[in-house]
């Protein structure tokens, strides 16, 4: 299965791939009107310090302990894609508590979010590495 | 073919069935449920009351989960003796169930201490099954006044699925703060504080003495009157069914790391059992419900035949009301028994990591509790603090502190 790879040598910390992601996720056609003056929530974030910067989002690991932890059985794994069910998940926050990679977080609600590989969304691949300038997040099979 | 049988039909259930079927497609797997219902999510029944889930969507596994599985389950009977001799359970109807490899999944039973006078209650309830949440759907209306006995986690639970449902709740509990299992008292005021904001009132530090019909005398000697009285003080594991064939048994029915109880052939997964809580090395029940499925699944895998361990059990616990979420994990350790205690407070957040003997064991967040999963993996995983820089990540929860080598394992290659 293709995954999120990130090579943090080739991160310039544009943050373009938090911009890219929230727009494949808002369901707006045009980006202006999606992002200009809004706040964003990215499934993904750029993490570092004065050296180094890299994207952090959903491993999608293969057993992945936010779906064995889920108290409302809102997070599944599909072909090995760890997908949420919003309509089942309460926003009690368990998988925010044991992500080991902080890859879980809340939109603009407090609903819970995650990288769902936009398999679900119109960019029908992952918009954060079809949109880095450098290559520093590849979606591939490893 | 092996011939499985499960008692309980609760998530440790659902992890035991699903690590069964990682390892054997073709054994036969019985599940005895005394509840009536398919397996559903216990910790949203007071999301039930507060109508942010249904009938339907409560349901822990799609409705085909049994089927797909291959399991028979036997609803509305409940095991009531194992002969280990014979490899076989009696049911309450008197039927008899033949096992070669048993999991015991019972979970707990409300714990009701025998308050004088509580036989002349009319309407009062446990809170921890969906027919309990359903009959206090019933009972109540938005003129009754409610009285909670017990501010834990499943009292407090239960006020909040309530509040929009009924005029007044009151809450007590004979410690002298709310959730007194999993907050300091620094803690447990800023959320106390927060709750009483939202409608809810307190009477800590105090409790039933006894109940004269609808009212309640209190040590105090203050008397509450109400309409309806929820019994939530604690739970009692069920372990009687293995402690009546002589199997060790704390408070929990004791587990090894393969979920093995001290009786071959038998298991035993979930809140009905006690493990080792590796932040502190006690054996205690850990009654939470990724605890009961990652046991139940490691309970199925062994059952059938394959080798696995799950050594890393913490307690920890991510619980909002009205808005505002604590998170906390491990042990908390302080200054007298040699942890140290790192913090950041202010008027509704608070921050409490404890450290001890260079590791992480535990911490308190209340407000801000992102990305809080990086604390929780460094407790349950037991990594060292020398190997991270702790002076950035105590601050920030990211992976600056863990160093290159790290993040090239973690976000370059499958995990
Ligand atoms: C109100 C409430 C809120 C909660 N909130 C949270 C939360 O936010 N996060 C969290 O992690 N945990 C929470 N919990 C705890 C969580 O629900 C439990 O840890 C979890 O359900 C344990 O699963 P289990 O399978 O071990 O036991 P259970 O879910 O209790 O299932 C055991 C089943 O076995 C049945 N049974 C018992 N004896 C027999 C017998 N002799 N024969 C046949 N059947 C039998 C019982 O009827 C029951 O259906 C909450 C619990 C409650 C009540």
């Amino acid at each position: 299965m293709k995954r999120i790879f990130v090579n943090e040598k080739w991160c310039i910390g544009c943050h373009l791939c938090e911009y890219n992601c929230a727009f494949a996720n808002s369901g707006i056609k045009d980006m202006v009107k999606a992002l200009k003056g809004k706040n964003i929530y990215p499934r993904v974030h750029v993490e570092g310090d004065d050296k180094i910067t890299y994207a952090v989002s959903c491993r999608h690991c293969t057993d992945p302990i936010c779906v064995r932890s889920c108290i409302s059985g809102a997070l599944y794994i599909k072909d090995g894609t760890v997908c949420i069910d919003h309509d089942k998940c309460v926003g009690c926050l368990t998988c925010i508590l044991v992500c080991p990679y902080g890859a879980v977080s809340q939109d603009e609600n407090g609903a819970v979010q995650k990288c769902e590989l936009c398999l679900k969304n119109s960019a029908g691949a992952p918009a954060c590495a079809l949109g880095c300038p450098n290559g520093a997040i590849v979606y591939e099979e490893r | 073919m092996k011939n499985y049988v499960i008692i309980g039909n609760g998530t440790a259930a659902v992890g035991c069935i699903e690590g069964i079927r990682s390892i054997d497609r073709d054994g036969k797997i019985t599940v005895i449920s005394s509840e009536r219902h398919p397996v559903y999510c216990r910790p949203l029944i007071s999301y039930y009351l507060e109508g942010k889930t249904d009938i339907e969507r409560i349901k822990y596994r799609p409705e085909n989960f049994y089927m797909e599985n291959g399991c028979e389950v036997i609803y509305g009977k409940s095991a009531v003796k194992i002969d280990n001799g014979k490899k076989v359970i009696l049911l309450n109807d008197e039927s008899k169930i033949f096992y070669d490899e048993l999991c015991i999944a019972t979970g707990s039973d409300p714990f009701i201490p025998d308050f004088d006078g509580i036989e002349s209650v009319g309407d009062k309830y446990s809170f921890m099954t969906l027919d309990d949440a359903l009959a206090i759907e019933k009972a109540v209306s938005k003129n009754s006044k409610v009285l909670i006995i017990g501010a834990g986690l499943i009292g407090l639970k239960c006020a909040e699925g309530l509040r929009d449902r009924v005029e007044s709740i009151t809450v007590c509990d004979l410690a002298d703060r709310v959730l007194s299992s999993i907050l300091d008292s620094d803690c447990a005021q800023i959320m106390q504080r927060h709750l009483e904001r939202c409608g809810i009132s307190f009477m800590l530090g105090d409790s039933a003495a006894k109940f004269r019909g609808n009212t309640a005398l209190m040590k105090s000697g203050k008397q509450v009157d109400f309409d309806i009285l929820v019994l939530a003080v604690g739970v009692k594991a069920n372990i009687s069914l293995l402690k009546d064939i002589g199997g060790m048994c704390g408070r929990g029915i004791i587990v090894d790391d393969h979920m093995r109880t001290s009786v071959s052939g038998i298991y035993a997964a979930g809140d009905c059992t006690e493990c080792t809580d590796i932040s502190c090395g006690e054996s205690k029940v850990i009654a939470i419900l990724p605890n009961a499925y990652m046991q139940g699944k490691c309970a199925g895998i062994n059952m059938a035949g394959a080798q696995e361990a799950y050594d890393k059990a913490i307690p920890m616990n991510s619980i909002g009301f009205f808005g505002l979420h604590a998170m906390t994990a491990g042990s908390y350790f302080g200054p007298e028994q040699n942890g140290e205690i790192y913090e950041e407070k202010s008027e509704d957040k608070i921050k409490r990591l404890f450290t001890k003997d260079g590791l992480l064991t535990g911490f308190i967040l209340i407000g801000n509790t992102d990305k809080a999963g990086i604390y929780t993996n460094m407790v349950r995983n037991r990594i060292p603090l020398s190997e991270v820089d702790y002076e950035r990540l105590k601050k920030s929860p990211d992976f600056v502190s863990f160093g290159a080598e790290y993040r090239k394992k973690k976000f370059g290659s499958v995990v």
